[in-house]
This record gives structure tokens, sequence and C-alpha cells, in this order.
């Protein structure tokens, strides 16, 4: 059932699982395994359930988990660099945390710089994202989850709202920076190029599991209006 | 990647200069009003200076902690007149700001609006006890007059704000101008306008009971004896049926009842007074024309130099130091008004008062018990009149303007920490945002500031008209002066004092209203 087998314990477990999404059951007898290391894309229509698998799984282990939502979800008129510092508070002091808001401490500054220059937003460190592009907005999302060091990303869509060539290279730097990635995607192309393995969602059941080599972009199709 | 890149420092001091920082406005401003009231704080007396605060305290405690009705006719009579007050002075108010709104669009109703509304009821009240006495018209006019200048405010700007749509659909005509109105603008404002004038009229059973303050026979009154006699117990009695009265108000005040506590009031104390009109026409035309100019020939040099002179004498020795005095105070009260608001925010946010778990969009459960009694503090501090409180504190700390400081801030903190902890239930917070203090900075200030200003300049106003007011209690504000000269039967002083602090009030509304248009800061209020 589980292609990947190569690694001894997985990372992520279900077996014949419930999930439910605001008190309605959108999965029944959810059975899935994710190992360590693997890149898996969950693909299907909007309400297929995604991103109810995608919340399952942070709740699995949700300390070694980035998370990345659909609504990049920031403070508006906080700059750039405290939007993406912001997922580094649990690991400094509130002290510490407090002085940064009022005044970029150096140190959060070396941390949050390299990673707004592998983003392309260094110009824009230190705009209040409210004058962001929507695809800035979501870049500095991506920073969030990079600067959490975590080995796992789970993202919802997190390149939406950028065009494929950009959504391209923030796949692979979010693949760079995480051992295993888990990402909820529309675009097939995208999906088959960044990913290892395909899950196919359809009306609450997984319909297809396999790995990306072995599959063909028309093989997915039909996960897309198909009815 | 630009290898123009600027260095952290030159980027973090440009973003201060340059408009991509949405923070740095805000942020400027509020060090501005934070520096300001730090020095103003240098400028004035806020020492305790009776001997022994805190036996008076425990005496004030132990009294309510014991309550205890001297007469209960006088205490149910007292509460009758306190509700029959506030509800004929809003009947008034809403009527009349109902029709000076139809024509808010005219520069010169504004006008009259916004000086209506910046005299202080307690000034109204002082001004028609000199030709009605201690009557009930006096109590009904002195809370239907400013009313009327706020409610007329707020019902035009709702009419502005409307959707423009249906208007614009109606066959246009000019002919029935009104009708248009009552069928395409009212309806869509009614809602908003409802709510409103029922809160406004949760603030005139407070500004009624303070009128008793100055004499007519409302709870302030009897508050007044008793808490300046020491006998906290029955004082305590008036205190919980003021809280009582507006506590309950949602149980009891249904709309469909209105007519029916409508006849009642007005059948109960009908507005009436005995007007001696030799005596009015002696007020109007004598006692309050400036001294130097009564019975003189004017346009003569003479008329002019005493004029002159009578004007400098009082500038130097009242308007001055009141204005001086009036706007330190002020500007101590604001900022403390929006520290305690901030700090109190979190009583009513399902942020921080909630069960702890963020629901499937990141947004929290909203009812729990803990919001409850959080909110229920709020809505309790917000209940007390600050003149109220101003003059238990200055029984407890004596005279000096932190009584003052501490009753605006409590009271109007309140208020605001009520509204923006609200606010925080809109928020979609993201399922990994962080909690406690670092949520509170990181997340929920930076998104509330902007509101925070706006409601905070909105209060502005009436911090500043309860500032002057409060010197009724003797604190050298504008109103000490204005007191001073009601008492030794120096109307024309009077007059030209009140008009002083109208105009002070006047020009703050106006600095507010252009400050939260140049930091676009959302101009309708909400309920203040």
């Amino acid at each position: 059932m589980n292609q990947s087998t190569s690694q001894p314990a997985p990372l992520f477990q279900f077996s014949d699982q419930r999930l439910q999404y605001q008190g309605r059951t959108v999965l029944d007898n959810l059975s899935l395994n994710i190992a360590r290391g693997e890149r898996v894309a969950l693909i299907g229509e909007s309400g297929a359930g995604k991103s109810t698998v995608l919340k399952a799984l942070r709740e699995q282990c949700p300390d070694q988990v980035a998370w990345c939502p659909q609504q990049p979800g920031l403070v508006p008129i906080l700059s750039t660099f405290h939007n993406i510092y912001m997922g580094a508070l649990d690991s400094h002091s509130l002290a510490y945390n407090l002085i940064n808001l009022i005044k970029p401490l150096p140190g959060a500054l070396n941390i949050v710089q390299p990673i707004a220059k592998q983003l392309g937003l260094e110009q824009q460190l230190f705009s209040s994202t409210d004058k962001l592009s929507g695809g800035q907005q979501q870049r500095t999302s991506i920073g969030r989850a990079l600067i959490q060091q975590r080995p796992i990303f789970i993202g919802d869509e997190p390149v939406a709202n950028v065009d494929e060539y950009q959504g391209e290279v923030l796949l692979q730097l979010i693949c760079q920076g995480h051992e295993t990635v888990v990402l909820a995607l529309h675009d097939i192309a995208q999906a088959l190029s960044t990913c290892t393995r395909i899950i196919g969602l359809q009306d609450g059941a997984i319909v297809l599991d396999a790995l990306s080599e072995e599959l063909q972009a028309s093989d997915l199709a039909g996960l897309y209006g198909a009815s | 990647m630009a290898l123009s890149s600027p260095t952290p420092k030159s980027a973090n001091s440009s973003a201060a200069s340059s408009n991509n920082s949405s923070a740095s406005a805000l942020r400027n401003i509020s060090f501005w009003f934070a520096v300001s009231a730090l020095i103003c704080l240098l400028l004035v007396d806020i020492d305790i200076s009776t001997a022994d605060p805190w036996a008076e305290l425990s005496l004030m405690t132990a009294g309510a902690l014991s309550p205890s009705v001297w007469s209960w006719p006088t205490l149910l009579s007292s509460l009758a007149n306190t509700f029959a007050f506030a509800l004929q002075g809003v009947t008034l108010a809403a009527i009349a700001g109902f029709t000076l709104a139809l024509g808010y669009r005219f520069t010169l109703v504004r006008a009259f609006c916004a000086f209506i509304r910046s005299i202080h009821e307690l000034f109204w009240a002082l001004l028609f006890m000199q030709v009605a006495g201690l009557s009930s018209l006096t109590g009904l006019l002195a809370i239907a007059i400013p009313y009327a200048g706020t409610l007329a405010k707020i019902y035009g700007e709702l009419f502005e704000e409307v959707d423009s749509a249906p208007a614009n659909n109606l066959p246009p005509s000019n002919r029935r101008p009104l009708s248009h109105f009552f069928y395409s603008v009212l309806p869509l404002a009614w809602r908003s306008m409802a709510t409103y004038t029922s809160y406004r009229f949760e603030c005139a059973i407070r500004s009624s009971a303070i009128l008793g303050f100055v004499g007519l026979p409302t709870l302030g009154f009897h508050l007044e004896t008793a808490l300046s006699d020491g006998h906290y117990s029955e004082a305590a009695a008036f205190f919980y049926a003021l809280l009582l009265l507006i506590g309950t108000l949602r149980l009891w005040l249904h709309k469909r009842l209105l007519p029916i506590y409508l006849v009642a009031v007005f059948y109960y104390l009908p507005p009436q007074a005995t007007i001696s009109w030799q005596l009015l026409v002696r007020f109007v035309t004598e006692d309050i024309v400036p001294g130097p100019l009564r019975g003189q020939v004017l346009l003569s040099s003479e008329t002019f130099n005493n004029l002159s002179q009578w004007f400098n004498a009082l500038w130097q020795q009242q308007i001055w130091p009141g204005l001086v005095n009036t706007v330190l105070l002020g500007q101590i009260s604001l900022v403390f008004t929006g520290l305690l608001a901030l700090a109190l925010l979190p009583l009513n946010s399902p942020l921080f008062m909630g069960h702890g778990r963020f629901m499937d969009h990141g947004r929290f459960i909203s009812h729990s018990w803990k919001r409850g009694i959080g909110d229920s503090i709020l809505v309790l501090l917000r209940t007390l009149p600050e003149y109220l409180l101003a003059f238990i504190g200055l029984l407890i700390l004596g005279p000096s303007m932190l009584p003052a400081i501490l009753a605006l801030g409590i009271h109007n903190g309140a208020i605001i920490g009520h509204l923006l902890g609200r606010y925080t239930e809109e928020f979609n917070l993201r399922a990994d945002a962080s909690r406690g203090i670092t949520l509170y900075f990181y997340e929920v200030l930076p998104r509330i500031y902007r509101q925070f200003l706006a409601f905070l300049f909105y209060r502005w106003e009436v911090i500043l008209r309860e500032t002057a007011i409060l010197g009724i209690l003797g604190i050298a504000t504008l109103g000490f002066y204005i007191d001073s000269a009601f008492e030794t039967f120096r109307f024309d002083v009077a007059l030209l004092l009140i008009l002083v602090s109208a105009a002070l009030n006047i020009s703050v509304d106006q600095f507010a209203r252009y400050l939260r248009q140049r930091l676009q800061l959302k101009t309708v209020p909400e309920s203040l």
C-alpha cells in the first residue's frame, strides 16, 4: 500500500481514521502513512478534504512542523522583517521579542535577512506587509515557515498567488530547507515536478496514491471536474 | 537579487521616513502624545494630600459592603427622577437631532451642532438654573440640548455613509427630496441610529445622575450629600441603585414598552418651571452682558478701555490658568486612558479569555465564562460616571489632579477596552500563532492599533469636556472658575468662560478629525 517502504518507521500514520471539519465528517476510514524524507503532493478539487488532512498531519507532530496556510495571515502594519521573524518567536525570550518589535535587533536581522534574500524580499524588508503584493505576501508567509528550521514543511497552496516560474523556485527552496514536505497543490505540473509522491483525494477518499515518476499529467486530470 | 541592497541600519532608518511603513506614522504620533503627557505630568500637582488615604478607603469599603437605605421613598423617587430626566432628555434630543441631521450638509447647521454639544450638560444646567431654578425643565433641557448636538452629528454622518445605490436608483426628481430620503436613506441608517441612540440613553442616565451634584433631585444629589458627610453605607445604597438601573436596562426597556415609559415619565415629571419673565429679561439683557458694557454707550473709547481691562484681568487670573490646566489634565488623562484601554482589552477578548484552543478557521470559540467575567468588569467600570469617580477619588486622595486623571482614565479606558476587545473577535489568526504576551504584542496590538487611535481620538473631545467639568469639584480647570463665577453671581464671567471652554472643545474636535484623516483612521464611530 505504501510504496516508499525504504524508511522503517513512518512519520505520519493514519489507520481507518475519521477526520472531521467543523463537526462534519470529511474523510471516513483514512489509512495513510508518510515516511521521513518523502515529498508528498495532495491534489483534488476544493472540498475534497485536502485542508482537513493537512490539519490532521499537523496535529500528529506539532513540534516538528513548519506550517504555511493558504491565507498568509500576516499582521498588516508590521514589516516583512517582523512577519518573517514571527516564526521564531518561541525560540527567543519575551524581552528579546518585545525589544525586537520596537527596534529590529542585529541578531534577528542576521537570521531574517538571508531568508528574505532567498525569497527576493530584501527590498521590502522594512515595508509593511499591507503594502506588499499578493505574491510578496505569500513569500513572506513562506519565510515565516523557513525561519522555524523544522524538519517537516506542511503547506496549503503555498505558491498559489505567484507565477509559475517563481512558484517553481519557491517550491525548490522549500524542499531544500525541509527533510519532509507535504503540500496541497492544484497545479498538476508543479506537483509532478516537485514531489516524489502524489495522493489524489476525491469526495473524502484517497483515489490515487503513487510515485510521481510513474504518473503522467493525464492520469491526474480526472481528479478535477471529472464528474 | 539586487546588489544595491541597503544595509540593515539605513534600511531601518529610511523605513521610518518612507511611505512603505504603515506603522511609522502611527508610532510617531503615539510617541509624541506620550512625550507630551509626560511633560504635562511634570507640570501638574499629582500629590496625595490626605494624611491617611487608606483609612478613608477602608471606611468606604466598609460602607460599600454594608449598604443601608436611609429612606426608601427618597431612594425610589430619586431613581425615578434620574430615569425620567434621561428618557425625556434623550427623546427630545433624538427628535431635535434628527431634524438637525436633515440639514447636516450645511456648514452653519454643523457649526451650531458642534457648539451646543461642546458645552457640558452640567454647564447647561448651571445656566438654566439661573432663570428656571431647580426645576424639571432645567433638568430636561440640560440633557436634551448637548445630546441633540451629538445625535445630530452621528445621524448626519450615518446618512452620509449609507449605500448611495438605492437613492441613485430612484427616478430623478427634486420635487420630493424628503420622500426620497425617507424611502432610500432612512431605512438603511435606521438600525445604526437605534443602536447609537440606545447607547446615548445609557450615557444620559449617567448625566442625569450627575445633575444631582448641582442640586437637581436625582441620585447624584443624595450621593453627594451622603459621601460628603461620610455616610458611606447610605451612599453605597444610592450607588448600587444607579448601577442596577443601568445594568438592568436591557431587561425591561423594550422597544415596544417605550411609549408606555414615555407617557409615564412625562406624567410623573412634567417639564415645567415658574419662570419670572422679568428675571429672564434681566438675565439676558444685563446679567450675562460683560460688566463694563452694561448701560454704557457702545463704541465709546472709554467703554472699550474698560472692556479691554476687564478682559485682560480675566485672561490673566482665570481664562489662561483655566485653559492651561484643562489642557494639561486632558492630555495626561487621554494618554492614561489609552494605556488603560490597551491593558484592559484582553478582558473582553476571546483570544485571551477563551478556551485557549483555535477552531478550524483559526477563530476562537467566542463564548466563555472567563470572558463573561472579564467583560462584566469593563462594563462595570464604564458604568461609573467619571464625575462621581473623581469625587470619590478626591475624598480618598485629597485635592490634586490625581483623582481626576484616575477617574477619566478608568471610565474612558474601560469603554475603549471593551470595544477593542470585541474588535479582536474578527481576527482570523493562523493556527500556528503564538500565545499570551507575545500574541498580544505581535498579533493583536499591531492589528488593533489603527482602530485604537480612532477610538481614542473620538474620545479626546469627550475627555476634555469632562476635564473642564471636573473643575466644579475644585480642580483648577475651566470648570472651577465657571463654578466660582456662578457662585458669586458674575454671570457675564461665567458665560465668557463657558464660551472659552466650548471653543477649546471645538478646536480639539477639529484637530482630532484632522489627525484621523491624516492617519487614515476610520472616521465613523461605532458606539462612542
